[in-house]
């Protein structure tokens, strides 16, 4: 990556430098219109509709914004130079997501090893089982001192890994074959296999997020298991909650590059969007392998 | 329209005029110099609270304010200067300078650089509006510690979002900046070719994009603790208030060297400039700078001794500490190695670089001393950990952002400043800095806690010396715009090679610099004479 020459340039002509654009400024009144409508709600000032305006906007900026790249694309406008700074836009822009589930799994295995032994009078904390908190019992999974439970007697269960979450599993990591299959169909000019296999992906991406949603709903009803519940419950649903999030914008990402192969975008050797696409989910499906591990399984 | 398809490379076009010139530029030069202008408006907003701050502590007693709002202006005076005026400087002398010094046409991904700038008024408007609404701004100091801070008004999901913004655009600053760096250099800048600015502000680049979703994730968990009743922060239900100072510590210490590490580059500019001799030990300073950026990562908990931690974790964190004074010291020796027998000039940019390398040097020093857990017990939230941080910050880094300015000032206007002006700006500068931030050692010393706006009165007379330094040196600031304004407007004539001593390819292209630059790359000769680090 990091060449001595880089070839900037040299190739197929100059590098595409836009002279100015609208879609920024849009993008900016979008964000801070989405905030304070945020803001708003939590505060209670106005009801759910506060997201409704910046949420348009930003949708509306994204169509544009998009837009607009992918027609300059097909154009012809970008040399080799331009796609490869969007390839590295994308890898740092995936390395920054990383980070942020860094975030959420820092907590997790603060909490587990940590803070909760801590509590429960670890160490030189003997004086919190002595003092503050001589019945909990610290082990994991827990939902504190306190028992913050919606059940009555404070109890609640988790989710069985093997269960729901193995088969989840097994559907993202079956979506990562798919899209390799595509892949490999797009730069072998196989068109048809490109389109089935690609829509297979989103598919499954959505099945995915579908089930998520039945265990959560299961969670909440019968097993005591909610965002409120301890600090189980703040990690396992700030963590596969913020995961779920990403597969659905990940699978709305695949379906926008199914809809492009349908309209024939992508050559066999060109297709950054693609593969921008395909990096992110694996991405996805990585974090999804951490989550299985370390949140459901051990 | 084949003639449509030639005007996108046209580079004789007509940009549009007028405020939307500005607004949907993609030009590196002038996102630039929209970073500059914004940073600017900030350090006079978050000086203005530091008047307010120093005005209350002028004499013990509460004089203008009410506590809450002395809280308030203390917490959003650090996240404007922070956020607001350093970090945006910096990214605004990257963009004016990076393209022009690897031989570049423009940042690598230009639509995005006007987007990470577009959204920092907003992200500052929505912190600060927070003035306005029930239970005022934040309070609850910069670093947002829960439990406390949870206790604010409604201003914190505010605080909260701003946060956000800024890191998005923080995200998309950086990302451009590595891209640019990685993949738009001219053939023959090879990397260890590149300025100094170059290489700190890509080794700042990394630390940027590994920490700040960092900070995101840790102010959404308390979003989250504040709203929607989960227990990160709360030992009832099993989490930990010092949880977050982990995690923001986390970001935090490599924020540090965030807003120190491109003042780095730019002194190592300077200093050969004005020395008329190349940078002695150019790839040390490069090594050191990326040992500074690896150690900032497993520091973070020396912010935090006083909080109860393992025995074993406060060696770990005061040694590694420590370690940060080897590379910082062979940065200061390779500064005054630089200077040794050099042909020196004291042009303002030059008083600016040797101010920063004596008084950082000292902040430095009181850094260590801070580093020892023991010593720090008695140090920690006082004012000598205020004068410390002021110390690396204000002679530090914004003293590296005016010698910059004043360095780089004569190629983006084509004129050269009023060096008279430029020296009473510096003097006033370096003097007051010092009446208004060394007493606070002092203060710290002898037990007066940080972010009160009381005190007892044994503290009243070095309170009063900091106060009125503090006066001196926020009105002579207002030279600085003065200045600028008055080198913009006209002056001298600037020649392309501003200062005689100079090298880089900044000095190759004419003053002012042309709207589009190295449009055709530089050759290898232009490449190598400027390389004469």
């Amino acid at each position: 990556m990091a060449t001595s020459h880089a070839p900037s340039h040299a190739d197929n002509g100059k590098y595409y430098v836009p002279h100015d654009t609208q879609w920024p400024i849009i993008g900016s009144v979008a964000l801070f219109t989405l905030m304070l409508g945020v803001v708003s709600y939590l505060n209670e000032w106005a009801g759910g509709w506060a997201f409704i305006p910046g949420a348009a906007i930003l949708a509306f900026m994204f169509f544009g914004w998009f837009g607009t790249v992918i027609d300059e694309n097909e154009r012809g406008m970008y040399n080799l130079a331009v796609d490869r700074s969007f390839r590295m836009g994308m890898i740092w822009f995936i390395f920054s997501e990383i980070m942020f589930f860094a975030a959420f799994f820092g907590a997790l295995f603060y909490a587990r090893t940590l803070s909760v032994p801590w509590i429960g009078g670890e160490g030189v904390k003997v004086f919190n089982k002595i003092f503050l908190w001589p019945e909990f019992n610290a082990g994991w999974p827990s939902n504190g001192p306190a028992q913050l439970s919606p059940r009555e007697n404070g109890s609640f269960e988790v989710i069985p890994a093997f269960g729901l979450p193995a088969i989840n599993t097994l559907i993202l990591l079956t979506s990562g074959v798919t899209i390799t299959i595509a892949h490999h169909a797009l730069k072998a000019g196989n068109r048809a296999m490109l389109n089935v296999f690609l829509a297979a992906t989103f598919l499954l991406g959505f099945l995915f997020v579908g089930l998520q949603a039945t265990e959560y709903m299961e969670a909440y009803q019968h097993y005591g298991l909610q965002l409120g519940t301890g600090i189980y419950g703040s990690t396992f649903f700030m963590l596969t909650g913020f995961h779920g999030l990403h597969v659905t914008i990940g699978a709305i990402m695949l379906t926008v590059i199914w809809l492009r192969t349908m309209k024939g975008h992508f050559t066999p050797t060109r297709h950054f969007g693609f593969e921008a696409v395909a990096w992110y989910w694996h991405f996805v499906d990585v974090v999804w392998l951490g989550l299985f591990v370390f949140v459901y399984w051990i | 329209m084949a003639h449509e398809h030639a005007a996108a490379h046209d580079d004789h076009h007509q940009a549009p005029t007028g405020l939307m010139r500005w607004i949907k530029t993609t030009n590196h030069k002038d996102i630039g110099t929209l970073y500059l202008i914004f940073s600017a408006v900030m350090f006079f907003v978050g000086g203005a609270m530091a008047m307010v701050i120093r005005a209350e502590l002028f004499k013990p007693g509460m004089q203008f304010v009410d506590p809450s709002f002395f809280n308030s202006m203390t917490t959003v005076h650090a996240l404007a200067m922070i956020f607001g005026a350093v970090m945006p400087a910096w990214v605004g002398l990257a963009n004016w300078m990076i393209p022009l010094q690897i031989g570049a046409p423009d940042m690598a991904l230009p639509r995005m650089n006007n987007f990470s700038f577009w959204i920092l008024p907003f992200a500052f408007t929505l912190l600060l509006i927070g003035f306005f609404v029930p239970g005022g701004a934040p309070a609850g100091g910069w670093t947002l510690y829960p439990p406390l801070v949870l206790q604010g008004g409604d201003s914190l999901p505010m605080a909260i979002f701003a946060v956000h913004l800024m890191g998005a655009s923080s995200i998309m600053g950086v990302i451009n900046v590595i891209v640019t760096i990685m993949n738009m250099r001219a053939p023959g800048m090879t990397l260890l070719r590149m300025p100094l600015f170059v290489w700190t502000w890509l080794i700042t680049a990394y630390l940027l994009i590994a920490v700040m979703p960092v900070l995101a994730g840790a102010v959404t968990m308390l979003l989250t603790d504040h709203f929607f009743g989960t227990s990160f922060f709360s030992a009832a239900g099993g989490g930990d208030p010092v949880m977050f100072q982990h995690i923001f510590w986390f970001f935090g210490h490599p924020e540090v060297y965030i807003l120190i590490l491109p003042a780095f580059g730019i002194v190592s500019e300077i200093i050969p400039t004005f020395s008329r001799k190349p940078l002695f030990g150019y790839e040390a300073m490069v090594y050191a700078s990326a040992s500074i950026a690896f150690l900032s990562f497993i520091v973070w908990a020396h912010h935090m001794f006083t909080v109860g931690m393992p025995l074993a974790g406060q060696m770990f964190f005061m040694l590694s500490t420590m370690l940060i004074a080897i590379p910082t010291g062979v940065k200061v020796f390779n500064w005054c190695a630089t200077l040794w027998r050099g042909s020196l000039t004291f042009e303002t940019p030059m008083l600016f670089a040797l101010a920063f390398l004596f008084l950082f040097t000292c902040g430095g020093f009181s850094g260590l001393m801070l580093a020892i857990v023991p010593a720090d017990f008695q140090y920690h939230d006082t004012y000598f950990v205020v004068a410390h941080f002021h110390y690396v910050l204000v002679p530090g880094a914004v003293f590296a952002i005016m010698a910059g300015v004043y360095y780089w000032m004569p190629k983006w206007t084509g004129h050269m400043y009023d060096e008279k002006l430029g020296k009473w700006h510096f003097w006033l500068s370096a003097i007051f800095v010092n009446v208004l931030f060394f007493p606070q050692h002092f203060l710290g010393l002898a037990g007066m806690p940080r972010r009160i706006p009381d005190y007892s009165t044994q503290f009243a007379d070095w309170n009063m010396v900091s106060s009125l330094g503090a006066f001196g040196f926020g009105l002579s600031q207002l030279l600085f715009p003065y200045i600028i304004w008055k080198c913009v407007k006209g002056g001298a004539p600037a020649p392309a090679r501003a200062w005689e001593g100079a090298h880089g390819l900044e000095w190759e292209v004419p003053s002012p610099a042309p709207h589009h630059t190295w449009d055709e790359a530089p050759s290898m000769a232009v490449i190598a004479r400027g390389a004469e680090h």
